[in-house]
């Protein structure tokens, strides 16, 4: 039954915003025993009353085919994208970071923020919080770094994602 | 089409009226009060009172399955939806199309811990294939509306419509939705042509082909049904049918190879693993059909239909996946054969047709017959000769009876078979039964059951004398869960862990007791003449027959095992022990 060697997929699923469709979601990704390594929703057209969900995932290439079948069950899903095959896309995640410190490491801490152009949005005598958006990856090097800079606290948004180029879902 | 506005109870029985629906199973509560009040000041549709929720739902099924409509059902609030999910489940599991009203706890209670109150939407979201939770009466009549088309479209299934008691008892406006186009729910029921092309291309060069057929084509309808008989009788193939797909073709037909499965046929289960072209038309792949997954006819190129495009690729990877309904499907399968004047490869299929008759001499479902004890399955075929000359439904327990009835009753048309294939619910058949009668009035219903799973919805006998349904519920008594014993047997040396049917009632006196009738039949003599009583009385009936209480249901792919690992006896069971990779499967 499991063919393939595991894959990360980023799935994009355009919702009626109502209540209950995140519960439905969920439940279908517990239920059926698939990963969620990020999950973001929000509502992206009022008017409409569309919400996009942006799942990070992971399995074979199997598994994956069914995770976006199975949404596609879901009655007030609109449409299921898989943003990792059809082509590329970027991601963005945002995180907030709190690092407590003094002396050396709080300079170094200021000085690495500046590398990875983090923000920094709130400042204490012996705290700063750093804003900043990039990939997962750019993101988890920056939370590496600040770890023994006396990283306390991490607050992230997880990915969203859209498609390049002039077309849309 | 708007109308003056009346209250919330009345608006749901007039859409109701409008989507057809002339019966209810249901149970009432404080939270379904206005509702049954509504109910009560009109009369066009008749309400059957069960028992007990589950019972109301499975009826529902049996209901549906047997008509191809919509089953309705409608419970209270907390106990009485709770009591709904092992039905819901059911159903899903199984595909039959039902709407279940539940009442809820008024909208301002919603959330405080009311009496009789239980988060329903959250508890049945993963037991159907929608539900709703109406907060505004401007919703009520598009919701109810729409419920019914996800129920019947698509892949059918379960929906809820948790209903709470102000909206009930709210006055606004009706408005017939019927028929109007969902904003995001539009299931394809018609295939690509190219895979169609494709399929049938691949079934024309074909050497050892076979038709794997399922509940898909039953729900299809009966139309789909007698298309796909034709299109089997055309190409001259095999044909097998899973649990569920028991009628969808002929059984009698000599293209019929029967049941396929863990307790399917011999020459069902060899041609599947040794076949070259698979045409499955609405199946699943069901781990009780494919046994150990890598070892499912190896040698196979597979055309998967299905409505469903989650259920392709999901157990099995196929070859050629056709997206659609059954009935579509078929004929655009037909019309492309018999355009092209498609002759498949006469030699071959002869040499494959010789094979297959090889494994039928088998005579898989041979048994050592009796004059001392009866064997269940003498009990079928007597039941079997008895019934088959009328208009016959049957439905089923689960368990070693529920195998034993599908191998050997022979069901004719589809639509007539009622058996709990995906859930595998005890105490299914009883209230299954009389959903059936309701619907059937003058056809002979049989309940298949074994002595431990009546008594799991025993208590419907009542709902079967309160409106003079005939059920006629046939009890292989072996005062063994049969099956679990059968399993102890083989997997876990003999030790049969609290699987004993100790302090049964007597269920002669039990039906008498409910104002029933009962019978008994328990030497080999007194059979025929029971099952003649039994059909000739015209009320409810339960017969009690005394079977050999150590048969064992043959033949069986042991779990873990390929097709063509198939124990055909007891003999066979000895010989080949169950690996530990097989233990740990259900």
């Amino acid at each position: 039954m499991e063919q393939g060697q595991i894959e990360r997929h980023t799935i994009s699923v355009l919702v009626d915003n109502e209540a209950g469709v995140l519960a439905r979601v969920i439940g279908l990704f517990s239920g059926r025993g698939y990963n969620i390594e990020s999950l973001t929703v929000a509502e992206v057209d009022a008017e409409a009353h569309f919400s996009r969900i942006t799942v990070v995932t992971s399995g074979t290439p199997m598994i994956i085919e069914q995770i976006k079948n199975q949404l596609r069950r879901l009655v007030p899903i609109h449409r299921v994208t898989d943003l990792t095959q059809d082509g590329p896309s970027l991601e963005r995640e945002l995180i907030l970071v709190k690092v407590r410190g003094s002396g050396e490491k709080r300079v170094e801490s200021l000085r690495i923020a500046d590398i990875f152009r983090a923000r920094v949005v709130d400042s204490t005598i012996e705290s700063f919080v750093f804003e900043m958006t990039g990939s997962t990856e750019k993101l988890n090097a920056f939370i590496g770094l600040m770890q023994p800079l006396g990283l306390v606290e991490v607050s992230r948004t997880g990915v969203v994602a859209i498609a390049r180029g002039a077309e849309a879902i | 089409m708007a109308s003056e506005p009346i209250l919330g109870a009345e608006i749901i029985v007039k859409a109701l009226i409008d989507q057809g629906v002339e019966v209810i199973f249901g149970y009432p509560g404080g939270a379904v009060l206005p509702l049954y009040d509504a109910l009560f000041k009109q009369n066009q549709i008749k309400h059957i009172l069960v028992r007990h929720e589950q019972a109301a739902v499975h009826a529902a099924e049996g209901y549906a399955r047997s008509t191809g409509k919509v089953g309705v059902v409608l419970v209270t609030s907390g106990p009485g939806a709770t009591n709904a999910v092992t039905g819901l489940t059911d159903a899903l599991m199984d595909s039959i199309p039902l709407v279940c009203l539940t009442g809820q706890v008024p909208t301002h209670l919603i959330g405080n811990d009311a009496f009789q109150e239980a988060d329903t939407t959250g508890i049945t979201r993963p037991c159907t294939k929608h539900n709703y939770l109406v907060k505004s009466i401007d919703d009520l009549s598009r919701t109810v509306h729409e419920a019914f088309h996800v129920a019947r479209s698509g892949r059918p299934g379960p929906v809820v419509i948790d209903l709470p008691k102000d909206i009930q008892q709210t006055k606004g406006e009706y408005v017939n939705h019927a028929g109007q186009r969902h904003r995001s729910y539009n299931p394809v029921v018609k295939p690509d042509r190219q895979q169609v092309e494709a399929a049938i291309n691949l079934m024309a060069t074909a050497k050892k082909p076979l038709f794997y057929i399922g509940g898909g084509v039953v729900n299809s309808g009966p139309a789909a049904a007698q298309l796909l008989t034709e299109f089997v009788r055309l190409t001259g193939f095999p044909c097998t049918q899973t649990l569920m797909g028991l009628g969808a073709f002929p059984g009698s037909d000599p293209l019929s190879l029967g049941m396929l499965g863990m307790h399917g046929m011999y020459e069902a289960n060899w041609a599947m693993h040794d076949c070259d072209v698979m045409i499955n038309i609405g199946a699943r792949f069901d781990d009780r059909v494919t046994g150990k997954v890598s070892a499912f006819a190896p040698n196979s190129k597979k055309i998967h239909v299905d409505i469903d495009p989650s259920s392709i690729n999901k157990n099995v990877r196929v070859d050629i996946p056709v997206v659609g309904d059954v009935g579509h499907v078929i004929e655009e399968m037909m019309r492309i054969w018999k355009a092209r004047q498609i002759r498949p490869d006469a030699k071959a299929l002869t040499a494959w047709w010789e094979q297959i008759n090889k494994w039928r001499a088998r005579d898989c479902l041979r048994y050592k017959a009796s004059n001392e004890v009866i064997k269940p399955q003498y009990a079928l075929q007597r039941l079997y000769e008895a019934a088959k000359s009328r208009d016959f439904y049957i439905t089923t327990e689960v368990g070693q009876h529920q195998m034993w009835a599908a191998q050997f009753l022979k069901f004719e048309k589809p639509n007539h078979w009622m058996t709990s294939g995906g859930l595998g619910t005890m105490g299914y058949g009883l209230p299954a039964a009389s959903g059936v009668q309701v619907a059937h009035p003058e056809a002979l219903v049989v309940d298949v059951a074994g002595e431990a799973s009546i008594m799991m919805n025993i208590q419907e006998i009542s709902t079967l004398v309160q409106y003079r349904l005939p059920v006629k519920i046939f009890i292989l008594n072996n005062r063994w869960m049969g099956m679990v014993r059968q399993w102890q047997e083989l997997l876990h040396g003999g030790r049969y862990s609290e699987s004993y049917s100790d302090a049964l009632p007597d269920f002669v006196k039990l039906a008498e007791a409910f104002g029933a009738k009962g019978l008994r039949a328990s030497k080999v003599s007194e059979l025929d003449g029971v099952i003649k009583e039994m059909i000739e009385t015209q009320g409810p009936v339960i017969v009690d027959v005394a079977v050999d209480e150590k048969e064992n249901c043959f033949p069986m792919i042991p779990s873990g095992a390929a097709h063509n690992e198939m124990l055909l006896g007891p003999e066979d069971q000895s010989a080949k022990p169950i690996s530990e990779e097989g233990m740990v499967l259900v």
